[in-house]
């Protein structure tokens, strides 16, 4: 375990070094305070919690950011090492290669989590310092910083093991952009097209949330905007019946499922890589 | 640990249609030093990496300390060596400091070592400077630094002083030596053989991923039976009583109109400094026996298999 804990420190101290953990910090602070701000303006004099309203807000968003910053702090991991040829030396040591994978893993998401629990910590102290929150916004707002925290680690795994598989760093790039377009726009849709083709109603209206459980992006969004009603009011979801609803504990099983199994076949992956 | 620090029986190792390394049987005793001569693509790098572990031989049984470096214990026995990579890199903005204490940890060395080894390398001034600005030389010498984290049993050294200026050759010799006087087991490639001549207990030549030669350096000169040349002062009055003195044992070379070179065969040498000692109108006699360098080049063009020794 000393070996996890040295790599993820390196990668800590790496990403303090290099600037990541300032940049990441202070850009999910702007975008959350903006949204928090400028993006609550319309609500009003409606009786909606500015905190729900953000929620609605910011966690649309986060789909879109929180796993492009995970993939671009992760696609280079491993490829990069071993095109810097500092792989060689690290194999050499008294130390296993799933531990490597776990190492970076760990460390790059100790950054991300850092930078989403300050930057949206912060703008969520803001707001409920400078309006009326109510106690029933809390929930949903903690619960979208966890699962920011989730998505963040889903998308990690997945950049890892792309830098387990691919040769080079330009490949693991190009690759990590591709699953991107794929999770963050392509899968949506794709399954949107599909439905609409669907006009027998094969894919009955229960599976449709299942399906969305192949997607850690849709997991978060549906969670998010699904779990508390409140937020659903707002998000537009509120029509959901029970009957489609997936648990929230469920949905947050299936995002963790989405860090286990690509950090495992990360490990897979690297254990098969020649050197 | 006590066991024979490395053994390899038979190995090969073929990439697709490439042959890396073929029917190699290899071994290095404890505390022995074993030099790895060879040109580019001998398969000097791939035998480094099977040894510590890092590919599976096609074919053969390889043993380091006793057992297998793909077996599960092997990952821990890593402890017990050291390595230092050809052209060694360390990236990112970490201080030398901190990526050696980085290593230590990996390693399991007490991180108080860190600073003293660096200052054994020469690094004192530059500890607290960050890596990637590190020259060449630097790069090397923490390369080297790293090596030596946790006092390891083996050594392994891939051309560890390609690209170094003769001042920092001469302070590494100085580092290996020590650690050899220690006890270490020390492995190491390289192609300025000259570095080695002296201090290598045995030197192994490969060639296309065969172990063409393996001995000690008289062993090997003697195998080679490349000429060993001896040069003589003498006037030109006294060169060609000379000729007529040696003509039968030694092939005669005029350098100029003070000194020959005699060519000979290396059990002759002895024969032939006795008949030149008795002349008189000799100055001075030296005799030059074949450098590791010839004998490397002899192996390396493979002029073993043609036969003959080499001109």
């Amino acid at each position: 375990m000393n070996a996890v804990l040295a790599i993820a420190g390196r990668e800590i101290r790496e990403g303090v070094r290099n600037r990541w953990v300032l940049a990441t910090t202070l850009v999910l602070a702007a975008l959350a305070l903006t949204l928090a701000f400028l993006g609550s303006t319309p609500a009003g004099t409606v009786k909606a919690s500015p905190l729900a309203v953000t929620v609605v807000s910011l966690s649309s968003l986060s789909i879109f950011l929180l796993p492009l910053i995970a993939l671009i702090l992760t696609f280079d991991g491993i490829a990069g090492e071993a095109e810097r040829g500092t792989l060689l030396l690290l194999l050499s040591y008294p130390v296993a290669r799933w531990q490597i994978v776990l190492g970076k893993f760990l460390g790059h998401t100790a950054i991300l989590a850092f930078a989403t629990l300050v930057g949206y910590g912060a703008t969520g102290l803001a707001v409920g310092l400078t309006q009326e929150t109510g106690a029933g916004g809390w929930a949903p707002y903690l619960a979208m910083v966890g699962s920011s925290i989730l998505l963040g680690a889903a998308f990690a795994a997945i950049g890892t093991l792309v830098s387990a598989i691919a040769r080079e760093r330009a490949v693991a790039g190009g690759l990590g952009i591709g699953l991107w377009l794929f999770f963050v726009i392509v899968f949506d849709m794709g399954l949107l097209g599909i439905l609409a083709a669907d006009t027998n109603q094969t894919i009955g209206s229960a599976t449709v949330p299942w399906l969305l459980m192949l997607n850690p992006a849709d997991i978060y969004r549906f969670f998010n905007l699904a779990s508390f009603g409140d937020v659903s009011t707002f998000a537009g979801l509120a029509g959901l019946s029970e009957s489609v609803r997936i648990a929230p504990p469920a949905m947050l099983g299936a995002l963790v499922a989405w860090i286990v199994v690509p950090l495992g076949l990360a490990a897979l992956a690297f254990q098969r890589r020649s050197v | 640990m006590n066991a024979q620090p490395v053994e390899l029986k038979g190995v090969a190792k073929r990439y697709g249609a490439v042959t890396a390394l073929d029917g190699v049987d290899f071994a290095i005793e404890p505390g022995e030093f074993m030099a790895l001569a060879g040109h580019n693509g001998a398969g000097k790098t791939t035998l480094f990496k099977i040894i510590l572990g890092l590919i599976r031989p096609t074919s053969g049984t390889v043993r380091v300390f006793g057992a297998s470096p793909q077996s599960s214990q092997a990952v821990e026995r890593r402890r017990a060596i050291g390595f230092l990579p050809e052209n060694v890199t360390f990236a990112g903005n970490l201080t030398g400091i901190e990526m050696l204490r980085f290593y230590a940890r990996l390693k399991g060395a007490p991180l108080a070592q860190c600073a003293d080894l660096l200052e054994q390398v020469g690094l004192s001034d530059a500890v607290s400077r960050r890596v990637k600005t590190y020259s060449k030389g630097m790069r090397q010498r923490l390369g080297l630094a790293q090596m030596l984290l946790g006092e390891p049993k083996l050594l392994v050294l891939d051309e560890p002083t390609s690209g170094l200026d003769p001042d920092s050759r001469r302070q590494f010799r100085t580092l290996i030596e020590e650690r050899r006087k220690a006890g270490t087991t020390i492995l190491l490639s390289s192609h300025a053989m000259v570095d080695f001549e002296e201090t290598a207990d045995r030197i192994t030549f490969l060639r296309e991923g065969r172990i063409v030669a393996c001995g000690t350096l008289d062993a090997l000169r003697k195998e080679s039976a490349l000429p060993v040349r001896i040069r003589v002062k003498a006037g030109p009055g006294a060169q060609a009583t000379l000729a007529e003195a040696v003509g039968d044992l030694a092939e005669v070379q005029r350098i100029n109109g003070q000194s020959v070179e005699l060519i000979c065969a290396p059990d002759k040498h002895v024969a032939i400094l006795r008949r030149v000692g008795a002349l008189e109108a000799i100055e001075t006699v030296e005799v030059r026996p074949p450098h590791l360098e010839n004998i490397y080049a002899y192996y390396r063009d493979g002029a073993h298999r043609d036969g003959g020794p080499a001109k």
